[in-house]
């Protein structure tokens, strides 16, 4: 960027599965030459070297649960010219925002011993919740394609060529036949943001939103379509409250079935 | 040397999966101390689970961990089908095997190449280790590739594969769609096998433990997705009774639970432990490449574990070939499945070691309680008992040296720190 020096990449940690910074591993045609590229200035699952930075691009896994990890993402977004967020985790919470319906629903104040402790840690909150973000990419996991479009836009200054449609999109142009039309198979393809490549109807079953909510995205009509075929409350519940649990527009969706048990 | 006191700690362990750190202390020429330090934050899964469709525990047990997703999967549908009385069509359990063998084979080669040779070679990862063993990399990304292509076809991705549901899966493959997956696998069986020549040429410390090992073993086969819980040491039972032989406890520096034997304390599992219990159940060539690196029917170096996953992969190979070889599709993807009041155990071989599901369902299919016991947590005590005995007798190292060779120690259990970590759970929702 600066020059003729490699750009430095860090690849960072919080609370996830690891999947998605194992996607970059899993890019096995693309890694070699992608190392040649930029240098991998801070990535602990594969490496030992640790530079400590600035790096000209971070790329951020997983979401804050603890008070420590809350702290630690104000220096890495210091240390960082930009951040990337990787996944559902790092960008709605991931599944670990479960625990955010839990903690209102069936928990009590009275019960903690250390209510400031169990509070933060009864919280899975989105990277862009703490720090600023330059680029949120979905995902649970994140597609490695995409994955490599943003670190190569990034690296070249220019916007990640993401879309924001529905999966439907996808669907349509892997001239898929709908598996709601034609099995009445409930799908959230219709709220869903692309990505995967409309993995789950080209398996034979509906998309289960992994890759969160799409740009203006009417849960509600969907929610009552899928209720007129037969989904009761608990199921539209479950549906909308799962690895994006904490996205926006899947967290009111969820909430409005949660009265109706 | 006397009141001297000596600590090695490494705050960050690189190149394993999770946030761990480990620690020995050292008083008078004597470890007092040796702690494998887990502060990945607890993730709570078994809580998750609660109030959710047994039919979703595959997807949701899943992302537990991106590197093992499918052997959280085969946990949760095998122990669901038992509780549930579904009888799974044999071709639907090939197809699994073969899933499985897939995960095996990206998860181990990305440990072998990437993750621990790296240590024995001395470079900081596999990158700057390619500069110089450049084929050796890219035979390593080579083999990986084909186990995520055996996961990426049946799963439908490499990671959190969408594929696999309680009864057998949503779509299955047509023979045809496996022919380039065998000719990719071909290649990938002969590359395995120079993988286990390399990697056996290694040096190895000195080193070796009598460890008490467990593993599933199955009568006929290497085991993988079923099998009965047995031990070096007499223990043979189902999954079912696998609270009956365990026990988990917390200990203040971990935020997984450590799991030990009720009867006779720390226990080891994963590729050393199935070996030791099912090396005469490898197939021809696995063996014959096990003899030339000179593997014995057990292996008590801990360091020479990734001789051991070099011919896990080598088998891994092999079992896939031999599963696409005698493929028919079955009648229909899955069987019907009926929610019921159950008590559903399951017990399979991750490739880190035994992974253990629990779920207890109401009449509508509602689980009401879960348990997941990971092969880390299973290995944790291990992983500390190694690091004192490992470390006894090399106080005369320098620091920087024996720390790099503790940090090698930890890795020699391919652990998974992510893995470990969903517990507490109970504590605290329920508190």
């Amino acid at each position: 960027m600066i020059g003729r020096r490699k750009p430095k990449l860090a690849v960072w940690k919080f609370s996830s599965c690891d999947g998605c910074q194992l996607s970059l591993l899993d890019c096995e045609d693309e890694l070699l030459a992608l190392a040649g590229e930029v240098e991998i200035a801070q990535f602990l699952e594969a490496s030992s070297a640790v530079d400590k930075g600035p790096y000209d691009l971070s790329l951020v896994e997983g979401s804050i649960t603890t008070p420590h990890d809350a702290e630690r993402i104000h220096a890495v977004r210091r240390a960082s010219r930009r951040l990337v967020t990787i996944g559902a985790c790092a960008t709605a919470g991931g599944i670990q925002a479960l625990r955010n319906f839990a903690d209102v629903r069936e928990f009590v104040a009275a019960v903690y011993p250390t209510p400031q402790y169990i509070s933060t840690l009864d919280r899975s909150s989105p990277i862009g919740a703490h720090v600023a973000v330059d680029f949120e990419l979905r995902g649970c996991p994140v597609n490695k394609h995409q994955l490599l479009e943003v670190v190569s836009a990034f690296l070249h200054g220019r916007r990640p060529a993401i879309p924001t449609s529905s999966v439907c999109v996808e669907c349509k142009l892997r001239g898929n036949v709908c598996v709601m039309v034609a099995h009445g198979t409930p799908c959230l393809g219709p709220v869903t943001q692309a990505g995967c490549g409309a993995i789950c109807p080209s398996y034979d079953r509906g998309c289960y939103a992994c890759f969160g909510p799409a740009e203006s995205a009417n849960t509600r009509s969907l929610a009552g379509w899928l209720a007129e075929r037969g989904a009761s409350a608990p199921e539209l519940l479950r549906a909308f409250r799962s690895f994006n649990a904490g996205a926006e527009p899947f967290r009111r969706e969820s909430e409005r079935h949660e009265d109706e048990r | 040397m006397s009141g001297e006191r000596r600590t090695i700690k490494v705050d960050y362990l690189a190149r394993v999966e999770g946030e761990g750190g480990l620690l020995v202390k050292v008083r008078d020429g004597r470890v007092v101390e040796t702690r494998l330090d887990i502060f990945e934050p607890p993730r709570f899964f078994e809580a998750f689970l609660r109030g959710r469709a047994f039919t979703e525990a595959p997807d949701i047990t899943a992302r537990i961990c991106g590197i093992c997703p499918v052997a959280y999967q085969m946990s949760a549908v095998q122990a669901l089908e038992a509780g549930l009385g579904i009888a799974i069509d044999p071709q639907v359990r090939a197809l699994r095997r073969l899933l499985y063998c897939g995960e095996w084979i990206e998860s181990h080669v990305l440990h072998v190449t990437m993750l621990h040779a790296p240590d024995f070679l001395g470079y900081p990862d596999a990158v700057r280790m390619a500069a110089d063993h450049r084929d050796a990399v890219l035979r390593g990304l080579a083999v990986k590739k084909a186990g995520n292509a055996i996961v990426a076809l049946l799963g439908g991705r490499e990671i959190h594969p969408v594929n696999v549901r309680v009864g057998g899966f949503y779509r299955t493959p047509t023979p045809a769609e496996l022919v380039p997956l065998a000719e990719q696998l071909r290649a990938a069986r002969d590359q395995a096998y120079e993988m286990v020549r390399w990697v056996a040429g290694f040096e190895f410390p000195d080193f070796e433990r009598d460890y008490e090992f467990v593993a599933l073993v199955h009568p006929d086969e290497y085991p993988l997705a079923e099998g009965r819980i047995v031990s070096s040491r007499g223990l043979d039972a189902p999954a079912r009774d696998y609270d009956r032989h365990f026990v988990e406890e917390h200990v203040p520096h971990s935020n997984a639970l450590q799991a030990r034997l009720r009867e006779r304390g720390a226990y080891l599992c994963g590729p050393l432990a199935r070996y030791a219990l099912n090396a005469e159940r490898l197939s021809p060539l696995a063996r014959a490449a096990a003899r030339e690196a000179g593997l014995g029917d057990v292996c008590r170096n801990p360091f020479r574990s990734i001789v051991v996953r070099a011919v896990e992969v080598l088998w891994a190979c092999d079992e896939a070939l031999r599963v696409i070889e005698a493929y028919e599709p079955p009648a229909r993807p899955a069987a019907p499945v009926e929610p019921r009041a159950a008590s559903c155990y399951g017990a399979t071989e991750a490739p880190r070691g035994l992974l253990y599901h629990y779920y207890r369902l109401d009449a509508d299919g509602v689980v009401l309680d879960a348990k997941i016991v990971p092969p880390t947590s299973q290995n944790q005590r291990m992983v500390e008992e190694d690091l004192a005995a490992f470390v006894g007798p090399r106080l005369t190292l320098p620091n920087d040296r024996l720390t790099a060779q503790c940090e090698q120690a930890v890795r020699n259990y391919d652990p998974c720190i992510s893995c470990a970590t969903h517990f507490l759970t109970v504590k605290v929702e329920e508190a």
